[in-house]
């Protein structure tokens, strides 16, 4: 697996950060699973650099959704260590320290599935606010969220069954950036949508990243796009 | 059309829902084309333009609360209105049946299954999670062909083998199954009846590439055999590979129809919707079109394109008629610059305001 090294070339955050900055994530010799016995990542390595965005391209079966929720704190991994601005994860999920899970966005490939039907969008976006005692910046950096994905008023007040698959990712992606992570994750963001919504969603993450130097580790099986959005690609598969 | 003699016949098909209050949702708005036996045609277009809902309508499967306008004729077309020649082929000739007018009991009895099959979307949830493959294959054949008790399981393993499942994972419960086994599975159960007609909807949504190009290969095959395809997708590469023509559909309405090769390949789309979808993939500009798609709820008056179109003029008030494939009163010539950018007198911005 490529990645060991941190900072590669390619990293667009600025060469002159590049060089004192941490990696925004690394995977050291990670291996998980769910069933005891059975991993579905083994002694994986991944780094990436700050504000560098990393492809993690391969097969369906071959890990790397588990991977990416590995890098989002959400699945604790059997073995290896993962750092986050150089600093190593201290929990996993409801456990991890506050300062680290906010420094992650996720953004899942079944916004249905991600999102609580019971949730107008406008409050939906701003969960995350309100979850770590940020609620009264729910107007306005709310509504900044939703300018940049593209959702007007009329959406906003809608729950998830009103709204298409679309407008429901462009959702789910404005919460993902509502408390300014450090880095993206996105799991297969775009498996559901049509050419130009992804287009449109991957220029929303661009023009996020442009501004606050994030990192993003993508996640996905359309190599195409991958190659046309990511600084790097990274393949998946071959060995498990 | 380019079908001589059509399978299916759709004409001016709308649906809309009833809703509380008085309110419509217009899903499907005067939507007509043909589709002959040993024919792909790939309808595309972005979640929520009334595609799935024209796919449902053709199985009679919408809720009580949608209204119905306009027919669509399977069977034989005007061949078997003549009360002329069967169809060529394997498949029998069958009475011309309107799917749209049909009662549940012919829908139920004769047409789901026998003469429509339906890959469905997310095969797995499909399939019944506490059955075996080879249970459920069994069933069906019990259910739709005439086959006598012993000769069931041969049937089935036939069934199987036709989709290309491996019979070594016949005794398999889905959850066992990987996507594209379950895709194929899917598969063996619409083609049980030699229905001449596929309506796949969605068949390659959240597979990797290689699955898709399995999948697209194989439903290109039963094209091949002489059935008939309809494939619901939004996916442009996935429709690429599989489609002699292509159906674009925007907020209920078909905006483009054109052959596959030429939609792809050189001219390609002149709708300007279709033409921006098309260039929004990431091996070409990579640029979304700007805005989103209008509620069909409340669709504006005249082209629904209009407000996010660079071309829009005052003719975009009237609702443009599919004429020479293309729904639209200024439609792109060959070789014509990209939509997005492109010079324009009208108040729609300009690229990139996302």
């Amino acid at each position: 697996m490529t990645g060991s090294t941190p900072a590669p070339a390619a990293a667009p955050g600025g060469p002159s950060r590049a060089a004192t900055t941490p990696p925004a994530l690394e995977l050291r010799r990670i291996t998980a699973g769910y069933q005891r016995g059975k991993p579905v990542v083994e002694d994986m390595t991944l780094t990436v650099g700050p504000g560098e965005a990393v492809a993690l391209f391969g097969p369906s079966g071959c890990g790397k959704s588990t991977l990416a929720r590995v890098a989002a704190l959400l699945h604790e991994p059997w073995a290896g260590s993962v750092l986050l601005d150089g600093e190593p994860a201290r929990g996993w999920r409801h456990r991890a320290p506050r300062a680290q899970r906010t420094k992650v966005g996720v953004v899942f490939q079944q916004p249905r599935l991600a999102a609580d039907p019971r949730l107008t969008l406008s409050r939906l976006i701003a969960e995350p606010l309100r979850a770590n005692g940020r609620g009264e910046e729910a107007a306005r950096r709310g509504g900044e969220l939703a300018e940049a994905v593209g959702l007007d008023a009329e959406l906003l007040a809608r729950r998830p069954h009103e709204v298409s698959d679309g407008q429901l990712q462009r959702a789910c992606l404005a919460r993902a950036l509502a408390l300014r992570p450090r880095l993206l994750v996105c799991d297969e963001m775009t498996a559901m949508l049509d050419a130009s919504t992804t287009a449109a969603l991957v220029a929303v993450v661009e023009a996020y990243r442009a501004e606050n130097g994030a990192a993003l580790l993508a996640v996905g099986h359309d190599r195409t796009l991958l190659e046309r959005w990511c600084d790097r690609t990274v393949e998946q598969g071959g060995h498990w | 059309m380019s079908a001589p003699s059509a399978l299916l016949s759709v004409t001016g098909l709308s649906v809309r829902f009833r809703m509380r209050g008085n309110r419509y949702i217009q899903a499907v708005s005067d939507v007509s084309f043909d589709l002959a036996a040993g024919e792909c045609l790939a309808l595309v277009g972005e979640s929520g333009c009334g595609k799935s809902v024209l796919a449902s309508a053709l199985l009679g499967l919408l809720p009580g609360n949608a209204q119905l306008r306009g027919g669509a004729l399977l069977g034989g077309g005007e061949q078997l209105h003549d009360g002329a020649q069967p169809e060529p082929g394997a498949f029998e000739a069958r009475d011309a049946v309107d799917l749209i007018g049909a009662d549940e009991r012919t829908m139920a009895g004769t047409v789901r299954g026998r003469r429509i099959g339906l890959i469905p979307q997310s095969p797995a949830a499909h399939l019944s999670p506490v059955r075996t493959v080879r249970a459920q294959l069994e069933e069906t054949v019990r259910e739709l062909t005439g086959t006598p008790r012993r000769e069931v399981r041969a049937a089935a393993l036939a069934a199987a083998g036709r989709a290309a499942f491996p019979a070594g994972h016949l005794d398999h419960y889905p959850h066992q199954l990987s996507g594209g086994l379950a895709q194929r599975a899917a598969t063996a159960l619409a083609l049980v009846a030699d229905a001449p007609l596929l309506i796949a909807d969605e068949p390659t949504t959240g597979l990797d590439r290689e699955l898709v190009e399995h999948t697209v290969t194989e439903l290109r095959r039963h094209v091949d055999d002489g059935r008939a395809l309809l494939m619901i997708t939004h996916d442009l590469a996935a429709a690429e590979r599989i489609a002699d023509r292509v159906a674009v559909m925007y907020a209920g309405r078909v905006v483009e129809l054109a052959p596959g090769r030429d939609f792809f390949g050189g001219p390609g789309p002149r709708h300007p919707y279709a033409h921006g979808l098309r260039a929004a993939l990431p091996e070409r500009d990579f640029v979304p079109i700007p805005g989103m798609p209008p509620e069909l709820g409340a669709l504006p008056a005249g082209c629904a394109f209009a407000p996010r179109c660079t071309r829009t003029e005052e003719a975009c008030a009237q609702t443009p008629e599919l004429v020479d494939g293309t729904a639209c009163h200024f439609p792109l010539t060959a070789g014509a610059p990209a939509v997005v950018g492109a010079p324009s007198t009208a108040a729609a911005p300009e690229g990139d305001d996302r």
